[in-house]
């Protein structure tokens, strides 16, 4: 924020930034390499929706987009939950294999809010991996930041920290990590984790 | 193209420019006077005028640096992590979201046990922060408003209100003790002998503490004027960035309602606080027109049509 902005009082949103996402793809490369973690093919994009008809319109268009690009793929529809936060997650579900068409599904969603002025509205974008003993991990890109931070959720509201930093070292320089660790924020419960 | 969505208010804007603008006229001329007098008089004046300089300068230093210890002291809140219940996961739960998009730095988080329902956030800068919600706000509000709320708090620590408000208040604060100085000066210096000289310096500081005394009327009611147009700006800045002014102006009906009815006797320390409220905790006395050129918020119906209007910007049909 600008001087200015401040003396003003005034807030100018934050755009997110949206390139970094396809760096997803190579980076799961090396995570299955190194720690045994596979893409399970879904994922989310998490984003606060904007009440009046212009946003839900731009939702509803979002929403058959995606129904029928994975109907193409043989895919499953894409499924809409809110969350008690009040955000709303997108979840796109697709084989294991393709991690390269969910990213282009989720980039998708980015696109049309961006285009249609919502783009400050979006969150994050999530995307799900599992190991052989079905620990669940998650990829999270932050938009306003345009950085990666994983989050293993545990039973309860906990979460394995250690398993977090390994897989942060595993991939190392393949994701621009969010440095700062206080922004490593939970998204407990998110779909499609 | 995405900004015409988010436009700035004009309309708030040139008030608020118009306010600052006022302020630090009349500072200039108080100084003006006070360095004339200083001048004509060789003495005395300039020297208090020092004093009270240093003094101000000093409280001001203070006050922004432990603004947060002070706030969270008066409020009688305690700081939480996560992990500290249901009130405190939820409150970190919502706070780390509006941080996310708002790309802020997370703050200090505290809670206040009371049933007052309300919410402050302090802190000279956004890595000094603090938010603290009461008990009372996180059991009337649903998810939706008390995000509402939150990020109208987020916004005053975005746009700097603590440094705006108190360097604004710099001059009420010099005004004030030059009031103060001048009186025992005049108390203490001026008995004695009665010859033309100190007569004349009598009249001075006559002079001089009623200048100071409508310079702190005058710079008061700016004050005032300028924390209502700052809580404008931070409904709207907030609601733009959760994009449901509606679930603000919910909050705003719920939490003013009930602190209408709260009497103000019981809510005699919440004064010094007030600048950094959600909504101002203790109602005045007098006029409705009075309490209006006096109060720190704007009225309930003036912020819920200033949302109106965001409502409106961004339910418009397309960017443009």
């Amino acid at each position: 924020m600008g001087f200015l902005d401040t003396i003003l009082g005034r807030t100018k949103p934050v755009q997110p930034k949206l390139d970094d996402l396809f760096a997803l793809p190579s980076a799961a490369i090396t995570l299955e390499a190194g720690a045994g973690f596979t893409p399970t093919g879904s994922g989310s994009v998490c984003f606060r929706s904007v009440e009046g008809r212009s946003f839900s319109d731009i939702e509803k268009d979002v929403r058959d987009l995606l129904n029928m690009s994975s109907g193409k793929e043989g895919g499953l529809p894409v499924e809409v939950s809110k969350d008690t936060y009040g955000f709303t997650w997108l979840v796109s579900s697709h084989l294991s294999t393709e991690l390269e068409a969910l990213v282009t599904d989720l980039h998708a969603v980015n696109s049309a809010l961006v285009d249609n002025g919502f783009g400050p509205q979006l969150l994050c974008t999530l995307a799900a991996f599992r190991d052989a003993e079905e620990r669940r991990l998650g990829l999270i890109y932050l938009y306003k930041r345009g950085s990666f931070y994983p989050f293993a959720p545990l039973s309860g509201e906990r979460r394995d920290n250690a398993l977090e930093l390994q897989v942060k070292g595993v991939i190392g320089d393949d994701l621009k990590w969010e440095q700062d660790l206080a922004r490593w924020f939970p998204v407990w419960g998110a779909p499609g984790l | 193209m995405a900004r015409s969505r988010y436009a700035p208010d004009r309309g708030l804007t040139t008030r608020m420019t118009a306010t600052m603008f006022l302020l630090g006229l009349v500072f200039v001329a108080f100084i003006a006077l006070i360095i004339g007098i200083g001048a004509a008089t060789h003495g005395s004046t300039a020297f208090i005028a020092l004093i009270a300089v240093v003094l101000g300068g000093g409280m001001l230093i203070g006050s922004l640096f432990y603004s947060d210890k002070i706030a969270l002291a008066t409020a009688g809140a305690r700081e939480v992590s996560p992990n500290d219940g249901e009130y405190a996961a939820r409150l970190h739960g919502t706070i780390d979201r509006i941080c996310a998009l708002a790309d802020m730095p997370k703050p200090r988080v505290a809670i206040a046990d009371t049933d007052m329902p309300n919410a402050f956030a302090t802190g000279r800068n956004a890595d000094h922060a603090v938010v603290c919600a009461t008990t009372g706000l996180m059991r009337k509000l649903d998810n939706a408003e008390l995000e509402g709320v939150l990020a109208h708090e987020m916004s005053h620590v975005a746009h700097r209100d603590v440094q705006v408000m108190t360097i604004a208040s710099f001059l009420a604060i010099i005004a004030g003790l030059m009031i103060r100085l001048a009186f025992y000066s005049e108390l203490f210096g001026g008995g004695g002998r009665r010859d033309s000289n100190n007569q004349n310096a009598a009249i001075v500081m006559l002079v001089v503490m009623a200048a100071s005394i409508v310079v702190y009327a005058v710079s008061f009611l700016l004050i005032r004027l300028l924390s209502r147009y700052r809580e404008l700006a931070a409904d709207r800045s907030g609601a733009l960035l959760t994009g449901q002014p509606s679930a603000l102006k919910a909050a705003l009906i719920k939490v003013t309602g009930d602190i209408g009815r709260i009497p103000s006797r019981d809510l005699r320390t919440a004064e010094s606080l007030n600048a950094f409220y959600f909504a101002p905790a203790m109602s005045l006395q007098g006029g409705a027109s009075l309490s209006k050129l006096f109060s720190t918020h704007p009225s309930l119906e003036r912020r819920l049509e200033e949302l109106d209007k965001v409502q409106r910007q961004l339910s418009q049909a397309g960017p443009r």
